[in-house]
């Protein structure tokens, strides 16, 4: 085990493809680009007042979900993350309309409106939450992976943090146990480099977050996170890994996050020609344009996804401002189940 | 048409300032794009464009102060009138802000059972074995553990050691090590991996060690147990038990002996069980891993090797939420749970060799508690004691008086007292030990008091 811990692997290189056909990539804008619009019509309506509370936007990271979703299991496998999860739900294949109602605390949203951004669910996708406690949902997911060895079925649980969860001492504790049981969970460390404020500078002894699996014989590596297929295939083989019985892999996603924290966060802990140079070097969205234009994609075909997309994240904001807020009675439902 | 409107960028914003604007008349905009700066009560903040298309007009110039969120500040051209409809500002938000939103909101909180919870019958010819709490509870979970091959045994010691307290004595024998599983030292991890086995439907039994223990995985217990089943509108159930030894030890001092009933009871979307004696214990132990819901099952230590009557029958399974009433009385009732309902019947029977009789409940769940049973008792003998072992402020006690006081004020003959642990950490001497914990004596002594 030492052995596989020890074989570390930084293959954040760009992938040029010819890896996707161009229906593959065509798949992954526009799931990437139904996040980013969705996005930003969530921060719009908080703007707005429709959304209350903390709203987290996944704007950056959209290929890492992507990526991920490629080797889920619909139904079979499932999903665990944090409190910035709106791009894991609609790429799980979360219904937009349910999602964004949600957000704006409707009876329609997938929890009635009594979750909230941060807690959304949905078990026919395998979804198991938007957690809002910060490395909760990693002991959490050790569990449903353990449930997935329990059953003897060939499940994995995939189990999204960040560089900020990265530090809480029930991540190892997991860890550990997900090992000595050889559980078979996928963690994947969404590094956007800022745990609210804080860089990772600031805040990790050790800032190669794909090694911190070592003390335990978790064997990891480091992938770009804007890179939709390098996301894709380092999971593919973690995810054959665990199925084939040999336990938990850590993957750490480099990405970045193009809003604030929050949306009340002006994010003056780092420049604007930081973000900017991201959004313009590193643009996951335009990363896949440029692969589907080497694999002779159309402008119809793309404008034809652009549309469609639109259309759906609108039809999202008209159901989550026209579906009503849960009844006063809905108050005192789903404390307990009925025995 | 579209137009821009102020956002509000903070949770309390109200208005702002509207520093700068990037973009004018006649300008392209495209989604993502940095139109303005605005300034909140918090910092300033940079906005970007969501709509798409020409810039047709600066509706509020830049430097202008106090301006209200969703004002139109700027009108863009473009299709996204038709596909996009502007959204309007919420409607249906206002009404909670005077509190009368809540028209046809049920009045009494507390969820009352459909159905009269009772205790089953159990056959006249039934025998009565003795056992001990520790096996009652052993039996409990191996039963179940027949029944239902989701359950599982998690937690320090339960497998090759076979128990701290030897109460999973035998299970590792009968189930092996993928039902009763060794974990490391690890609280907070193994119960969020419980919690998480439960999610995915499996029905795990997590012990602690100690409920003392049990404080470095409370996270798991109350955020992500006890409340997903509403923040996820009914979709995902844990069906968990937390169980474990719970309140004074003998001479292991504070960190060692805390009673954590009042910390559970507390919490919606738990059921909260702490049983006296070895029936209870089976029977409820069987109900709880049975329970669609987490549930918190504490256990006294220093009962584990007492024995009671366990009658023999089948599947021996108690209601959940309903008190019992150990001891019938006249003159004031008694309530009391876990070790201290064995306190309460031998203060009775001193009380009664000088005349008073008092009627003792067994609270067995704390939530939901069966206030009924104890209104009722009250109403008869029109006088309360509460006995527990936690400390008083805020406790199991304050909660049963204020319940009797709202529902039977004018039955009560005198104010209710409430028995309890001395309000200081528990002391390792064994004087100061017995000094700070409540037993016979103390309960003899506030029923002497409210019948004066």
């Amino acid at each position: 085990m030492a052995k596989a811990a020890a074989q570390k692997s930084t293959s954040t290189k760009r992938s040029n493809g010819p890896a996707a056909t161009k229906e593959d990539l065509l798949r992954y804008y526009r799931e990437m680009v139904l996040i980013r619009r969705f996005e930003e019509r969530a921060g719009q309506l908080y703007g707005m007042g429709l959304i209350g509370g903390f709203c987290h936007l996944y704007i950056g990271q959209e290929a890492v979900a992507v990526g991920v979703q490629e080797s889920v299991k619909q139904g079979h496998d499932k999903i665990i993350t944090g409190y910035r999860d709106h791009g894991h739900m609609l790429a799980a294949g979360m219904d937009p309309k349910e999602v964004m109602a949600e957000l704006t605390g409707r009876i329609g949203g997938s929890s009635k409106g009594k979750g909230g951004s941060m807690h959304m669910f949905d078990v026919p996708t395998g979804f198991y939450g938007g957690h809002g406690i910060v490395g909760a949902q990693v002991a959490l997911g050790t569990g449903l992976a353990f449930s997935g060895r329990y059953r003897g079925d060939d499940s994995v649980a995939f189990v999204y943090f960040g560089d900020g969860a990265a530090n809480q001492g029930q991540v190892y504790e997991s860890f550990n146990m997900a090992q000595l049981w050889k559980l078979p969970a996928i963690y994947i460390i969404e590094n956007n480099q800022y745990a609210m404020g804080t860089s990772i500078e600031r805040s990790s002894s050790t800032t190669d977050l794909s090694q911190r699996g070592a003390s335990f014989g978790i064997p990891g590596e480091q992938v770009d996170g804007m890179d939709v297929i390098a996301v894709r295939d380092a999971v593919a083989k973690a995810v054959k890994r665990a199925r084939d019985g040999e336990g938990p892999y850590i993957l750490e996603v480099k990405t970045y996050r193009y809003r604030g924290h929050s949306m009340s966060d002006p994010a003056k802990y780092r420049s604007k020609e930081e973000v900017d140079t991201v959004k313009t070097t590193r643009d996951p969205i335009e990363h896949v344009k440029k692969l589907l234009a080497e694999a002779k994609a159309t402008e119809d075909e793309i404008k034809a996804i652009d549309a469609e997309i639109k259309s759906i994240v609108a039809e999202a904001v008209q159901f989550a401002q026209e579906s009503p807020e849960p009844d006063p009675s809905e108050l005192y439902t789903d404390v307990y189940v009925e025995a | 048409m579209t137009d821009i409107l102020m956002p509000a960028l903070s949770p309390t914003m109200e208005e702002g300032t509207l520093t700068k604007w990037h973009i004018k008349a006649g300008d392209t905009v495209s989604a993502g794009q940095v139109i303005a700066e605005i300034e909140t009560d918090k910092a300033t903040m940079e906005v970007e464009a969501v709509d798409e298309g020409e810039v047709l007009e600066i509706l509020v110039a830049e430097g202008s102060e106090g301006v209200k969120v969703n004002t139109p500040i700027a009108r863009l051209s473009g299709d996204d009138g038709a596909a996009a409809p502007a959204p309007e500002a919420p409607k249906a938000e206002a009404k909670a802000e005077d509190g009368s939103g809540a028209e046809g909101a049920p009045a009494d909180a507390p969820v009352k059972p459909k159905t009269e919870l009772k205790d089953p019958e159990i056959p006249s010819d039934a025998k009565l074995v003795k056992t001990t709490i520790r096996d009652a509870l052993r039996d409990a979970m191996a039963e179940e553990m027949r029944r239902d091959e989701n359950v599982f045994l998690i937690g320090e010691e339960v497998a090759q050691y076979q128990g701290a307290y030897k109460v999973s004595r035998e299970l590792l024998q009968e189930f092996g090590d993928k039902r009763v599983v060794d974990t490391p030292i690890t609280e907070h991890g193994f119960a969020g991996l419980g919690v998480g086995a439960a999610m995915a439907g499996l029905k795990p039994i997590v012990e602690f060690m100690t409920f003392n223990f049990a404080m470095q995985a409370i996270d798991h217990i109350i955020n992500s147990a006890a409340k997903t089943l509403y923040m996820s509108g009914g979709q995902i159930r844990a069906p968990i038990v937390f169980r474990g030894p719970n309140g004074a030890a003998s001479r292991v001092a504070a960190q060692h002996s805390q009673d954590y009933s009042a910390w559970y009871a507390q919490v919606p979307g738990l059921k909260v069980i702490a049983p006296y004696d070895a029936a209870d214990a089976k029977g409820l132990l069987k109900a709880a891993i049975r329970d669609p819901n987490p549930v918190v099952f504490l256990e006294h230590e220093m009962m584990y090797g007492l024995e009671f009557d366990v009658p023999e029958v089948d599947d021996y399974v108690l209601p959940i939420g309903k008190a019992k009433v150990r001891r019938e009385g006249t003159d004031v009732t008694i309530t009391a749970h876990s070790r201290m309902v064995g306190f309460a019947l031998q203060a009775a029977e001193k009380l009664a060799e000088e005349g008073i009789e008092a009627e003792v409940i067994d609270l067995r769940t704390l939530r939901p508690l069966d206030h009924e049973t104890i209104v009722e008792s009250v109403k008869k003998t029109n006088r309360l004691v509460s006995a527990e072992e936690g400390w008083g402020p805020m406790g199991v006690g304050a909660e049963v008086v204020a319940r009797v006081i709202e529902h039977a004020f004018d039955y009560l003959d005198a104010p209710p007292l409430r028995v309890h642990q001395e309000d200081v950490p528990l002391p390792y001497a064994a004087n100061l030990e017995a000094l700070s914990l409540p037993g016979v004596d103390k309960i003899i002594e506030a029923v002497k008091a409210v019948t004066a």
